[in-house]
């Protein structure tokens, strides 16, 4: 498993602990049940901390805790279940969430593009990814049809400003 | 009709090259299998029984002539010299290469076609009236928001692993011609009290295992607030929906579960949040941009009767007949609708050789400003054609063996490719629509018996939309032998209904015969005026189940 | 994996669909891929059916074919013939288009 981190290959400073396990020092990610069960303790070490919420967990349920958590992981079970697309765009787009947003689990290169656009600025994935493959996959298509979180231009305002700019360029 | 610009042009040959990509991939075997299928899915190609199947988009059933000899050129060259029209006014070939695949796609692209979403769980072609523009009472031409919608539902970051696959049609007149009431979104274009013009909303319909109508969600959504408004319902879908069965993973399940007023409080809240961010605000620009390219065609100012025309009908029975069932009104004088049958006696249902496809070619651009269209009962439709030219036209239409007069007669079949085609059927639908339509060939007979749609599926998901039928067939299996279930009743327009089983189901030597006796004791029963279906509506199923079923 | 055979099928023969064109096919006695059904090796019992999928394996692995399955079958003098209609139609071709599939290209096939 490597991580992406706005788009570079850098070795993952939060470690993943599970519901039984002791809290290594540093930064860590844990549960939704592990963070609602434990949150002084949790806030206390003044560490970074992360949230994982699995599909069927919705951000809402951390609305309010958004300030202290350096990252939300968002699990996608499957690549086909698309939940955590929702998810990151809710988090990103209603919530303001301003922390790291990573994609864990079945995070397939044919999605990369999908989630950038989506608010996801970590990405989780296979060994066998290259830089190559990375700059392929993320950038597969130049333009998108529709806005989403990724503040790409969408083609319609695009095509508004050409055409703006034709009707200058007559004008003159 | 709509034009991609540069933009459009190269989403898709970004598309076709990222295929290309793939399917060498896997070609290589870099790619398992397992791996590769969700990739193709996402491109409309299936593996069937005899070969792998490509579905080519036809968005809202809209084509171009120099489109249809592109499907035409590459069913010659790439496939068996022919294609099938679906009931989502697709076109499907039988015989392609996955080899061949990314080749298909580079042609498609240089006249503006593609297959994307043409499968997977994403938003798929958006289907409307193939009358549209021409339709006497359309409040606004279908396609304007059918293509703004195909836009924005392309390669849509958020909603394309969505629980399920999703379908939207639209319907611009208050006749229903898109079944927009089986769908998973079904937009009614309507005109308020203050003359402006919006949609009314339904969502949760379908056919499939559980047939369900669509409910009624909003009255009017203003046009600029669409796409927020679809946004909404597809984000409370893609979060809600459910993902532990496949069988209750389509929205119609959702809306089932917790009702369509808690549907409608939940999209109406989020869509005010959408609302809010002003991203998604249709610019009325960029509508009146796609609008110019629906701009009506350069209608000449004609008297709405033509002496050619109604000289051709006294002079020649067949083409009196065809005028009289295959012709729709038009709304501008001297003009008319030309329904082209693809459903032969004795033919497959919506299949169309490469030498048809180039000769409707060549009829649409001679007769009916170069374009033409696909229709969801897997027909074509000329929707210009000057009443003065019907003649020729019919003409050219026979001498392509395209000139069957049966448009909404019994004849005039829906039928999916079923165990013929599908590796999902169960049994065969073509052979059954075959016989049926030799059952009741004479073209009297047809007439006197009128509007009857018979739908048949080769299996429960129901491509075709055996549910809707005045008279449904659907293929089950019973250990390795076909066997088919009969139901009575079903519409797909403003009518809609779901049709009701008539009792057990019938064997393949059994099933023309109990088709008969449905029309004979209809036949018995309807009094003047009465379509099947309204006989039916008023009698209800018992008579036809005595009939059926009383003398076995 | 596709179940098309019995429980209690007797004969069973191994197909699949070759990945380039896919095309059917069927397993052969020495391990080849034969667009005849006449070519293929017909076990008897469940577990001489499991050894012919395991024999498939490698040509799965090998990416040479995709989905392959035990399907049954009967067969006498006349040769070998599916037992269910799907089979049938995958071994001929579409019972609507008898000009097209192996009913027209391999004569013999659909004995």
């Amino acid at each position: 498993m490597q991580l992406i981190r706005n788009g570079k290959f850098v070795a993952d400073d939060f470690a993943a602990v599970g519901d039984e396990d002791i809290l290594p020092e540093g930064a860590v990610i844990v549960s939704l049940e592990r963070w609602q069960k434990d949150r002084d303790a949790l806030t206390a070490r003044n560490t970074p901390l992360g949230v994982r919420l699995k599909s069927g967990q919705e951000p809402s349920a951390i609305a309010d805790d958004l300030d202290k958590l350096a990252v939300v992981a968002l699990e996608f079970p499957v690549y086909r279940n698309g939940r955590a697309y929702s998810y990151a765009r809710l988090l990103r787009e209603r919530h303001g969430y301003k922390g790291e947003v990573r994609a864990v689990g079945n995070v397939l290169r044919d999605q990369f593009h999908f989630m950038v656009r989506c608010g996801f600025d970590a990405l989780e994935v296979a060994d066998n990814i290259t830089p190559e493959i990375w700059a392929e996959s993320v950038g597969v298509f130049s333009h998108s049809y529709q806005p989403a979180t990724d503040g790409r231009e969408p083609v319609l305002s695009l095509r508004q400003r050409l055409a703006a700019r034709a009707a200058t360029r007559e004008a003159v | 009709m709509y034009r991609y610009d540069e933009f459009d042009h190269q989403l898709v040959n970004e598309r076709v090259a990222q295929f290309r990509g793939q399917v060498a991939r896997r070609l290589s075997g870099e790619l398992t299998e397992d791996e590769f299928k969700p990739l193709r899915l996402m491109n409309g190609v299936y593996l069937q029984l005899h070969a792998y199947m490509l579905r080519v988009a036809i968005p809202y059933g809209t084509l171009s002539s120099k489109q249809l000899r592109m499907l035409a050129h590459i069913g010659r060259k790439y496939d068996r010299g022919y294609g099938h029209f679906t009931t989502r006014q697709n076109l499907q070939y039988n015989w392609p290469a996955l080899k061949d695949m990314p080749d298909v796609l580079h042609d498609l692209a240089t006249v503006e076609m593609h297959a994307i979403q043409t499968s997977g769980n994403c938003i798929r072609n958006v289907t409307s009236d193939q009358y549209a523009g021409a339709a006497k009472d359309e409040i606004e031409d279908p396609r304007i928001v059918s293509e703004i919608i195909r836009q924005w539902s392309t390669f849509h970051p958020e909603f394309s692993f969505l629980p399920r696959k999703f379908k939207i049609a639209v319907s611009g007149t208050p006749d229903d011609r898109a079944a927009i009431r089986v769908h998973d979104i079904g937009i009614q274009i309507v005109r308020n009290g203050k003359g402006k013009i919006g949609y009314e909303v339904y969502v949760g319909g379908g056919l499939g295992r559980t047939p369900m109508i669509g409910k009624k969600i909003a009255d009017f959504v203003p046009k600029e607030d669409l796409l927020a408004y679809l946004e909404a319902v597809m984000r409370v879908y893609n979060m809600y929906g459910r993902r532990d069965n496949i069988y209750k993973a389509r929205i119609k399940i959702l809306v089932h579960e917790i009702g369509a007023e808690e549907m409608k409080r939940q999209v109406d809240a989020e869509f005010a949040e959408i609302r809010k961010t002003g991203a998604l605000h249709l610019p009325a620009e960029e509508v009146a941009r796609i609008q110019a390219y629906f701009a009506s065609p350069a209608y000449e100012t004609l008297p709405d009767e033509s002496t050619e025309l109604n000289k051709a009908v006294l002079a020649d029975p067949d083409f009196a007949n065809w005028v009289k069932s295959n012709i729709a009104a038009h709304r501008v004088p001297g003009y008319a609708i030309v329904n082209i049958s693809l459903k032969p006696i004795g033919g497959t249902p919506g299949d169309c050789s490469s030498d048809q496809m180039d000769a409707v070619a060549d009829i649409a651009e001679k007769y009916s400003f170069d374009e033409l269209r696909v229709t969801h009962e897997q027909n074509l439709t000329l929707a210009d054609v000057r009443k003065k030219d019907l003649p020729a036209v019919h003409a050219a239409l026979k001498a392509a063996g395209l000139a069957t007069a049966n448009i909404n007669l019994i004849t005039d079949q829906i039928a999916c490719p079923g165990l013929d085609y599908c590796a999902l059927a169960n049994a065969r639908s073509i052979p059954l629509a075959q016989q049926i339509s030799e059952r009741f060939s004479d073209l009297n007979r047809q007439h006197d018996i009128g509007e009857l749609k018979i739908n048949t599926s080769g299996c429960i998901n129901a491509c075709g939309h055996h549910h809707v039928g005045h008279i449904g067939i659907l293929g089950v299996d019973k250990k390795g032998v076909e066997y088919y279930q009969v139901t009575l009743g079903g519409a797909a327009d403003e009518k809609t209904a779901i049709g009701d089983i008539v009792g057990p189901a019938f064997t393949e030597e059994q099933i023309v015969d109990a088709i008969e006796t449905i029309v004979t004791t209809y036949l018995g029963l309807r009094q003047p005026g009465e379509r099947f279906i309204d006989t039916y509506r008023r009698t209800g199923i018992e008579p036809f189940k005595e009939s059926l079923y009383a003398t076995h | 994996m596709a179940q098309h055979s019995r429980k209690g099928a007797q004969f069973q023969a191994l197909t699949a669909n070759r990945l380039a064109d896919g095309i059917v096919v069927y397993l052969t006695a020495d391990n080849r891929w034969s667009e005849s059904l006449q070519d293929a090796d017909v076990t008897e019992g469940k577990e001489a059916g499991e050894a012919l999928l395991g024999r498939a394996q490698a040509t799965v692995d090998g990416n040479i074919v995709v989905e392959p399955y035990l399907f049954e079958v009967t067969h006498n003098e006349n040769g070998i013939r599916a037992a269910s209609v799907r089979e049938t139609i995958r071994q001929a071709g579409p019972t609507v288009r008898l000009d097209l599939g192996k009913q027209a290209e391999l004569p013999g096939v659909h004995r």
